[in-house]
């Protein structure tokens, strides 16, 4: 199944044209700067945006297409905004309840499930004014799942909150990524919430698609602006293959990966087998022709030169493949021209951070 | 102390205001709530009129509802003038912007958000309005209650003009007042207009009590 968007809108001097056709599975990041139509995409799926003209489908239903305009009520969506949005004039339970009774007893989870994923249990005889910021967001995302949506679009809804209730939020995301079927569509403009949450990726800038595609693919590719921003960072997905108690260290191995194509990580709290997801920032990639022996970096990982890119007058920007997984090192031009690098050449990537996103 | 004749004013003067309170919030939540949305062209002439009792002398308005409703005018036999629908008529027409202009505020100040997080919870419009639009604008209908009320149950100048000054009929509080002091009755006047200067007072109160964050129109 999928979800096929076709849709454009002209508003004084931002004009919106997005073409897609998005996997309905899995969490969708959609990211691109302030400004760029992320959320006003998210409004028009929603069909809160009247005036966008064009087509939408999810699946084999038509939400809306040259006759049709499935009202905003009609469209199965469930809708976290940015700022929570929940009802003064009711308590927590009463804004669950204006979900759960017009929607009835739907295919979706149920009351109990959404309240225990979104860790709200004593929150519900509490009034919705006097929650904090991370609780609100809580109570909006159970309430949005209790309309049992078939698609859950979530608007930035982390971005107003502090570091404590991102902490909060984040995991009670991550359980529903994990336990839930339903996909979803998350607005965002923070490459670290996208890393940790994100499956697909779909780029917008000045309205338009820039690309769309699978989180690591695009996270890695040379030409679009997430590896040219200062944050370009790599996703790689490995499992737990060892835990060292004297050090207190945790082994990765990852897809492909074979001897030597290991990471480690301080602390020893994962169980063996666990897959988890890593972020390896470009900046903390270096490069070297030979292994070094006498080195404090722990992460050397043999790998193989796959492309390069100018970032700016003094850098550059270097793919590397390691087995199946790419990673990014941002290097001078200076070192460029030393170690004379090119597509193919074989080498060794020191990695002095790595840190788990998941 | 007050005479029959004061009992049946007051009477009269509790069912002429209740009633023009309920008609004006049947009639006034929607044109309110229209006027609170819409963006038509036509918006300020429509303003204008709702807001016209208040600046126009309550005789202009009363001999206008005189002509039309009186035995002279299009209803000919069937005239208006000087009964208790009549009253009711002209009542409606001049507490109009007391209950419409509180309302207006009120819808205006809902977040359009609200209305947005509604209809993604599945609530069709209608459904919106009954069970976000209305909890959430209750100091406006508090409001536009207590003023379309006792605003009635002031006026005079209308009520001179269509209902004249029949006793046990079309008499209300404010005339029975005027013609006691016009008998030189003034002990009875004061009884009732001692009397209405408290009622009023209480019911300012309620609302400004309740509402202290809503803005209230003078008259």
């Amino acid at each position: 199944m999928s979800l096929e968007i076709g849709l454009r809108l002209s508003r004084g001097d931002f004009a919106l044209a997005v073409e897609a056709c998005l996997p309905a599975r899995g969490v969708t990041a959609i990211f691109g700067p302030s400004g760029c139509g992320k959320t006003t995409l998210l409004r028009a799926i929603a069909g809160l945006e009247p005036q966008v003209s064009g087509r939408l489908r999810l699946g084999d239903e038509t939400w809306q297409d040259k006759a049709h305009f499935l009202p905003p009520h009609q469209r199965p969506v469930g809708y976290v905004f940015q700022h929570a949005v929940l009802f003064p004039h009711l308590s927590v339970r009463g804004n669950l309840d204006f979900a759960r009774r017009r929607c009835g007893d739907g295919p979706g989870p149920g009351f109990d499930e959404v309240v225990e994923l979104a860790g709200i249990e004593h929150l519900l005889s509490r009034a919705t004014p006097n929650l904090s910021g991370g609780e609100r967001q809580r109570v909006a995302l159970a309430r949005a799942l209790l309309t049992a949506p078939r698609l859950l679009l979530l608007d930035e809804p982390l971005a107003a909150l502090d570091r404590q209730a991102k902490a909060e939020l984040m995991p009670c995301l991550e359980r529903l990524h994990e336990n839930l079927s339903i996909p979803v569509l998350y607005v965002s403009h923070a490459i670290d919430e996208v890393a940790r949450l994100a499956d697909q990726l779909l780029l917008l800038a000045d309205g338009r698609v820039e690309a769309s595609g699978p989180l690591m693919a695009m996270l890695t590719r040379l030409d679009l602006t997430l590896a040219g921003s200062e944050e370009a960072l790599a996703v790689i997905e490995a499992t737990v293959s060892a835990i060292d108690r004297d050090y207190h260290l945790t082994r990765l191995a990852f897809a492909g990966g074979g001897e030597g194509r290991e990471l480690w990580l301080p602390g020893d709290h994962l169980p063996v087998g666990r897959k988890v997801r890593l972020a390896v920032h470009a900046r903390d990639v270096s490069l070297t022709l030979r292994p070094p022996t006498q080195s404090s970096i722990l992460n050397i990982i043999p790998v193989c030169v796959d492309a390069l890119s100018s970032s700016g007058p003094a850098q550059t920007l270097v793919r590397l493949r390691a087995g199946e997984i790419a990673l990014l090192a941002r290097v001078t031009r200076k070192s460029e021209t030393a170690l004379d690098l090119h597509a193919g050449q074989a080498l060794f990537a020191q990695v002095k951070s790595v840190s788990l996103v998941e | 102390m007050p005479t029959d004749a004061d009992i049946a004013a007051l009477l009269i003067t509790l069912k002429l205001a209740g009633l023009t309170t309920l008609i004006l919030l049947i009639i006034g939540t929607p044109l309110a709530w229209w006027l609170a949305r819409t963006h038509w062209r036509g918006k300020p002439a429509v303003e204008a009129l709702v807001a016209l009792p208040l600046v126009l002398p309550p005789t202009v308005l009363g001999f206008y509802l005189l002509v039309l409703l009186g035995a002279n005018g299009p209803l000919g036999e069937h005239s208006l003038a000087f009964t208790f629908t009549g009253l009711v008529i002209g009542s409606v027409f001049y507490s109009l912007p007391f209950v419409v202009q509180p309302l207006q505020g009120a819808f205006a100040a809902i977040d359009r958000g609200y209305m947005e997080a509604a209809a993604t919870l599945r609530a069709s419009p209608r459904d919106t309005f009954f069970s976000v639009v209305v909890p959430l604008a209750r100091p406006g209908f508090l409001t536009a209650t207590v003023l379309g009320f006792a605003h009635t149950v002031g006026e005079f100048g209308v009520v001179l003009m269509i209902g004249g000054n029949i006793p046990g009929s079309t008499q209300v509080l404010s005339i029975a007042i005027y013609e006691h002091v016009e008998n030189l009755e003034y002990a009875r006047a004061h009884w009732i207009s001692g009397g209405l200067l408290l009622l009023s007072f209480a019911l300012l109160l309620m609302v400004y009590g309740l509402n202290r964050r809503f803005k209230v129109v003078g008259p």
